[in-house]
């Protein structure tokens, strides 16, 4: 038994079946969550500092956030299908729905700066208290990432474009941008619940 | 169009400054005239700087440390100086805002740029050949982590001649650091140097991590690992948990500057607290993450040149890890008394206490190691003993500031500089020196001079007491670091004996330069040649191969069948490298200026944001992503090496081989 494993391993080895791009954009993300972690713990720190400015009460829209946050999470699901068509080799399938999940990323974009738009048009930027920096820096964090996620998609819509079939290093890229895609909803759901419901209630 | 550079931010009225300029001018004018009179630009392009050959970036980071060592102790015999002469009506020769910029580069450069550049050649150099791989991971990322580490300091030295550097301390607390008290450009130099050669830190952790999970060779089992290769997965660990807290700490600080945000400043609902427990959640890590990659190499030194092995291997293991666990639960015990009450205090003290116990799990097994062993007084392991006495020093001086009650007495007192680095010389540094001269036949196929050897190891050895003890005294009279002027009559001895022995440690560093001097001129002597790939007698695989080994490593992959695998093949009688002769073409990556290109980028990035001119930063930032994309469309990244190359290369180091002992 044991000396099967260890010829699998070399054999693994040596014609390098297992690629660790995977696994190392894992452990890269796992990293980009404390960095998260991070300014979770730093909003949780200041989320009453308004220095005379307004409260979460007063600026944020519940019913906006909510669009945002069903967007995002149904672009998850249409990237989901888009990884299905890929492990199929159906490749202009899975651009459709790549494509699909690009505009509803982008729909999330738009609304998002809107709000941040809104809000500084109103006085109520990152310079007005502790809390507000804390607030734009981690949703602002979040959005950045989804910017780059979207720009990621756009490179693989362009490298897929023409293709009849997906070799090994392109479903690596997408299974990797596919875990970054479902790792900002997980972190989305987390900037949902502690930073505009809590402080609404 | 050049925002806030003028000509008045070069500091041509600074006589320091410039003649450090055209002392650097010469060298680096010196420096391009040879390599261009001897034709070496090619050579140097197209085999160094765009090499992803692991060993080779290994060099280049631990040329880029000693280049570091030189500046930051530069900026160390300047501060000694000046203390040593600033008393009573005396100002001595530095201005306080040009001994602020000193003392704060010199930590920077040391930490981020000495310390983190040398353990990050180690590890590139030693770890793929100790598990037994033929190259990391992501050999890509790997040469993108050196240009960003380096293109960083590049970015600390340029603040030198263009602007100032920070003058907040080699942590830049706030709110000193934000806008209100430091408007100028110094601590946007320390931010952009800082961030930029984290990214490179952060992905050399990811990537060594994966290296050492998925590339072990057959048979190399977790409990089978060597110590080293133990202590750096420890460390990779601990960079990928605390390397993202500093990013967030300089983002905010950044902010802060830049947009005006209000985390740390004095008004808005700022609390600088925050930094400081954000900062030491990286900070304290930080240590450990320099100190144990330096544990590894003085358990694979003593073993070796104990004639034994390791005592204790899994005891060895097991105190690894649990520093690596307990140093994420000791950050307070930076800042006791910011006044968060007496429990959390205890916790933190005590946790802090508790390290000292696997650390001395650690010290014993080297005794015990070396108990009964035959031991070489090797110029290495003068090394190993000398930070056995002093490193045990520094832990029971840390156990004393640990009381969070002497540590009030004691806090931001010289006594804290002493202690750490009595830590940082007499574990890391020692460490890393040890680990050099252990290591460099590897790299170079060539031993470095012990007789140099030795006298570098006394210069610093005694260099160091004489530089730090006093600092213990001068921190029990009452003297606050970060001084630039003092009236007391009582700490001028101490300072004076202090400054000899900076003067001493300047010694040792002219040692170690003569040693690579007298070394690499005395290279093609028999007794300085290593042709067996095993000058030491060694236990790990890293031996089993030619020094320096092929670009590939291993012709074979070795099976690993204990603890030790070379050590165990050589008892065996079996010779790895001649393991039946059968070869199959071997799958390496392709070199790429990639990493060259996206370092360069982000230089042009942090040099327009410190000042301001936007468009250059857009470049910068526009460079980098293009560059990122460019590599990934690229499909031509790998090839395979022809089974006739890995023939002829084999052939020739086993016809070099039966010529040398055939001469003997």
């Amino acid at each position: 038994m044991a000396q099967n494993m260890t010829a699998d391993a070399a054999h693994a080895h040596d014609e390098h079946h297992e690629s660790p791009v995977v696994f190392g954009f894992w452990l890269y993300l796992m990293t980009d969550c404390i960095i998260f972690g991070t300014l979770f713990a730093v909003f949780a720190v200041l989320r009453d500092q308004f220095a005379g400015g307004p409260t979460g009460h007063e600026v944020f829209e519940l019913s906006g956030v909510g669009i945002e946050t069903a967007i995002l999470l149904f672009s998850s699901i249409t990237y989901g299908f888009g990884m299905i068509a890929a492990h199929e080799n159906k490749v202009s399938t899975m651009r459709t729905w790549l494509g699909v999940t690009f505009l509803l990323g982008l729909g999330f974009l738009f609304m998002e700066i809107r709000e941040f738009s809104h809000m500084i048009a109103e006085g109520n930027g990152p310079d007005r208290s502790a809390f507000l920096s804390a607030f734009f820096t981690l949703v602002g964090t979040h959005g950045l990432h989804v910017t780059c996620g979207l720009l990621w998609m756009a490179v693989l819509l362009f490298q897929t474009a023409g293709k009849t079939e997906l070799n090994e290093r392109m479903i690596g890229k997408l299974t990797c941008l596919s875990l970054f895609w479902h790792f900002l909803d997980i972190v989305w759901i987390c900037v949902f619940t502690f930073v505009y419901l809590m402080s609404v209630i | 169009m050049l925002g806030k550079l003028t000509l008045s931010a070069i500091p041509y009225d600074v006589p320091i400054l410039v003649g450090t300029f055209i002392g650097a001018a010469i060298a680096g004018l010196a420096v391009v005239g040879l390599i261009t009179y001897y034709g070496k630009w090619g050579y140097l392009w197209r085999e160094w700087l765009t090499s992803v050959d692991h060993k080779r970036i290994g060099v280049m980071y631990i040329v880029v440390a000693l280049v570091a060592l030189f500046r930051g102790f530069a900026d160390a015999i300047m501060m000694r100086s000046q203390l040593a002469l600033a008393y009573a009506g005396n100002p001595g020769y530095l201005p306080p805002h040009h001994y602020d910029q000193i003392f704060s580069a010199h930590g920077t450069i040391m930490i981020f740029f000495m310390a983190m550049a040398f353990m990050q050649g180690l590890m590139n150099i030693v770890v793929p050949l100790q598990i037994g791989a033929r190259d990391v991971a992501f050999p890509f990322v790997n040469t993108l982590s050196f240009w960003m580490t380096t293109i960083s300091f590049l970015l600390v030295n340029v603040s030198l001649f263009i602007g100032e550097f920070s003058q907040c301390g080699w942590l830049a607390y706030p709110p000193l650091s934000e806008q209100q008290f430091s408007p100028g450009v110094g601590v946007d130099y320390y931010i952009w140097a800082v961030q930029l050669s984290g990214v490179g830190t952060l992905l050399t952790g990811v990537n060594f991590f994966a290296t050492i999970v998925k590339m072990r060779a057959p048979g190399m089992t977790y409990m089978r690992m060597p110590v080293f290769t133990w202590t750096i997965f420890c460390t990779t660990v601990l960079i990928m948990v605390a390397f993202p807290i500093l990013t967030v700490a300089m983002g905010l600080l950044g902010l802060d500057r830049y947009l005006g945000m209000h985390f740390f400043t004095n008004d808005g609902g700022g609390n600088q607290m925050l930094y400081l427990s954000v900062i030491w959640g990286w900070g304290h890590p930080e240590v450990y993450i320099l100190v144990l990659p330096a544990f590894g190499a003085f358990s694979e030194i003593t073993q070796t040149f104990s004639r034994k092995p390791l005592f204790g291997y899994k005891t060895m293991v097991y105190a690894t890890a649990s520093i690596m666990v307990l140093s994420l639960v000791v950050w307070v015990h930076h800042f006791f008394t910011m006044g968060a009450g007496p429990n959390v205090n205890a916790f933190f003290g005590i946790m802090t206490m508790v390290i000292a116990v696997p650390t001395g799990v650690k010290i014993f097994n080297w005794l015990f190691t070396m108990y009964k062993g035959r031991i070489e007084f090797h110029a290495t392991m003068y090394w190993v003993i000398g930070f056995m006495i002093t490193f045990s020093i520094g832990g029971m001086t840390g156990v004393m500031l640990a009381i969070p009650a002497s540590d009030f007495v004691l806090h931001n007192s010289l006594f804290v500089i002493a202690h750490f680095h009595n830590v940082i010389i007499g574990g890391v540094y020692f460490g890393y020196v040890a680990a050099m001269n252990f290591w460099f036949p590897k790299a170079f196929g060539f031993k470095l001079n012990e007789a140099w050897g030795k006298r570098a190891f006394w210069c610093w050895f005694v260099g160091f007491y004489v530089a730090f003890m006093p600092l213990y005294v001068l921190g029990f009279e009452g003297m606050t670091r970060r001084m630039n002027h003092y009236d007391n009559p009582e700490w001028h001895p101490w300072l004076l004996i202090a400054e000899v022995g900076a003067v001493l440690i300047a010694l040792g560093i002219v040692c170690q330069l003569t040693q690579l001097y007298v070394s690499i001129r005395d290279r093609n002597l028999a007794e300085n040649r290593d042709l067996t790939g095993d000058p030491w007698n060694a236990r790990t695989l890293e031996w089993s191969t030619s020094s320096p080994p092929p670009f590939y490593n291993f012709a074979i992959l070795p099976e690993v069948h204990e603890l030790d695998a070379f050590a165990h093949d050589k008892e065996a009688g079996i010779d790895t490298r001649q393991a039946g002769g059968n070869y199959q073409p071997i799958h390496m990556p392709k070199n790429t200026a990639c990493g060259f290109l996206i370092g360069a980028f982000s230089f042009v990035l942090g040099f327009g944001a410190v000042w301001y001119i936007w468009w250059l930063a857009a470049v910068g930032l526009i460079g980098v992503i293009a560059t990122v994309i460019a590599r990934s469309s690229d499909n031509d990244v790998d090839y395979y090496v022809p089974v006739s190359e890995v023939v002829r290369i084999e052939q020739e180091h086993t016809h070099n081989l039966m010529a040398a002992q055939a001469a003997e």
